[in-house]
């Protein structure tokens, strides 16, 4: 028989390792993108169209085209989305139509991002000839993301105390202003970081915009919604498969932007989060 | 129609000469006249009765105590007033509710009108987690009670005022109201709920979160308040009701047992019940 604390010091080291197992990858992805990308990162490297095959110039569509995508999924997905969670964590009754959409949203959520690709392309881009565009491909985003801004927002609004409504309700508030302006403003934080959480996997992900939006090589912006657009992540993806002879220097340097463009929303996420939050006590 | 009716409960207003006995040694007061006269209520959470046959008559500007153990009902009795039990689901009410001589649970009801005449303070004291000012302004805000932000200004000083709150926080209204101590906390509920221009505040266990010094702090804010409010508080304290109430009810398994005024209901209860709660043999 061990001695307790001789199973305790065991039981720390397996944690730590644990803990280690989790962030040491993240930490060596990181590092090596940003040691070998660090080099070709220019001012022309991002400011620039890409010419000559991709191989010369930079990626400027391809980053304007991720922030219009992640601004139109925002537009798209941020009104319906908490909208929605507020219906369902307020106004909502118990029943079985509330529980079916309930477990509906979770099931999305865990749906593939490619299955949201098939259905933007059957759905906006051939049903609703939209064709292959911006529009088509915000709104697949945008449906991709509403799980997770309806059910992160929707467990922020519950987390507000019951006595507030009481509250407000016996001063003379109706629901709504309860809502509006004591229950919303406290549940902001949690709600901000499910929008976050949400716009950041569609600023990341390639699958949904592959046939809806993605430009294989358009070096010029675009004039409309129903334009294409280069994107970062497709980018990516097509200078690392699809471009023979395409140098590891610019691969790496794209990665490093969109690594960077996607930090560095979660990093003004979190002081936002954190202002509101330093708000809230109760 | 609403007048008349209105005249015809001030009329009436000794319902029952137990409620004044002749021979009553209270003290000498204007007379008050009735606000709320509850009629044969009965109340249900799904198929349980949690109150039956509930009558009693309330006056304005005085303060009325409704005492008894815990789970006798009065709590639920407190909330059938500004119909706050109507939240829960699976309620049912049966019976009238007369305010001001007009049934609360008809049909044509204004719920939100109502909760704006019959406020409420909680047994925990429970600000909103913003500042000071913008609990106050928060009733006055949503009612539109205020033509400019100078006449909402000029609420939220007479409101924290009317609650003896004014002078510990006039200079810090912009901090959170969580920063004040528990008993200002109370303190600035009821002026949030004073703010609205109700004409009855019910209170639920005001003190029981409250130590011996804030609880006295509020007991004497109720006495000023009571020049201006019809005030019902529930309470679990004997020794307070008897402080600080004119009238006593004492409820029991669902049942009020007894009413009267307080100085009869510690002295001379008419009923063995009352008086083996009170001298703790029952209960």
């Amino acid at each position: 028989m061990m001695h307790r604390s001789h199973v305790q010091k065991l039981g720390f080291a397996f944690l730590t390792l644990c803990a280690i197992t989790v962030v040491a990858p993240i930490l060596v992805v990181i590092g090596i993108i940003f040691v070998e990308g660090v080099r070709v990162v220019s001012w022309e490297f991002i400011s620039a169209v890409p010419h000559d095959g991709m191989k010369e110039g930079g990626i400027f569509p391809a980053i304007v085209g991720t922030l219009l995508l992640t601004l139109g999924t925002a537009v798209c997905a941020i009104p319906v989305g908490v909208g929605g969670s507020v219906y369902l964590a307020e106004y909502a009754k118990d029943n079985w139509m509330t529980r079916a959409i309930r477990l509906a949203i979770v099931n999305l959520a865990g749906i593939p991002s490619i299955v949201y690709g098939l259905f933007g392309l059957g759905m906006f881009v051939l049903f609703m000839h939209m064709g292959t565009s911006i529009l088509a491909g915000v709104l697949t985003l945008a449906i991709m993301t509403l799980p997770v801004i309806i059910s992160t927002s929707e467990e922020a609004l519950r987390t507000v105390p019951t006595e507030f409504r009481t509250v407000s309700a016996s001063l003379g508030g109706t629901r709504w202003q309860g809502i509006r302006y004591i229950v919303l403003p406290q549940a902001l934080p949690g709600i901000i970081t499910g929008i976050i959480l949400g716009l950041l996997r569609a600023a990341g992900e390639t699958a949904p915009i592959l046939f809806t939006v993605a430009a294989f090589y358009l070096p010029r912006l675009p004039q409309s919604p129903f334009d294409q657009v280069m994107a970062l992540p497709y980018h990516l993806y097509v200078i690392s498969t699809q471009v023979p002879g395409m140098p590891m220097s610019v691969q790496y340097g794209t990665a490093l932007v969109l690594l960077i463009l996607v930090l560095s929303m979660n990093f003004v996420a979190t002081i936002i989060r954190s202002y509101f939050r330093r708000r809230r006590q109760w | 129609m609403e007048e008349g009716k209105q005249k015809m409960t001030t009329q009436d207003d000794h319902p029952s000469s137990v409620l004044h006995p002749p021979s009553s040694e209270i003290r000498p007061q204007t007379e008050a006249s009735e606000r709320i006269k509850v009629e044969g209520l009965n109340f249900y959470y799904g198929a349980k009765i949690a109150l039956s046959d509930i009558s009693i008559s309330i006056k304005d500007r005085r303060i009325t105590a409704l005492i008894g153990p815990s789970g006798c009902g009065k709590s639920t009795f407190l909330r059938c007033l500004n119909r706050m039990n109507d939240t829960i689901g699976g309620t049912r009410v049966e019976g009238s509710v007369l305010l001001d001589g007009r049934d609360i649970y008809d049909r044509g009801t204004d719920v939100v009108e109502l909760r704006r005449r019959v406020g409420m303070v909680f047994q925990r004291p429970n600000p909103f987690p913003q500042s000071i000012y913008e609990n106050i302004a928060f009733g006055p805000k949503v009612l539109g009670l205020h033509k400019n932000k100078k006449d909402l200004t000029d609420i939220v000083e007479q409101s924290l005022r009317g609650a003896v709150l004014w002078d510990e926080v006039k200079d810090k209204l912009k901090q959170d109201a969580l920063s004040l101590s528990l008993g200002q906390q109370q303190k600035l509920c009821i002026a949030r709920s004073i703010a609205v221009k109700p004409d009855v505040i019910l209170m639920d266990e005001p003190c029981s979160a409250l130590d011996p010094i804030a609880t006295l702090q509020i007991e004497q804010l109720m006495q000023s308040l009571k020049a201006d409010y019809c005030i019902v508080i529930v309470t679990h304290n004997m020794q307070q009701a008897s402080r600080v109430s004119d009238h006593t009810g004492f409820f029991w398994l669902g049942k009020l047992v007894e009413f009267d005024n307080t100085e009869r209901i510690f002295t001379r209860p008419r009923q063995k019940l009352t008086e083996d709660y009170i001298t703790g043999r029952a209960g």
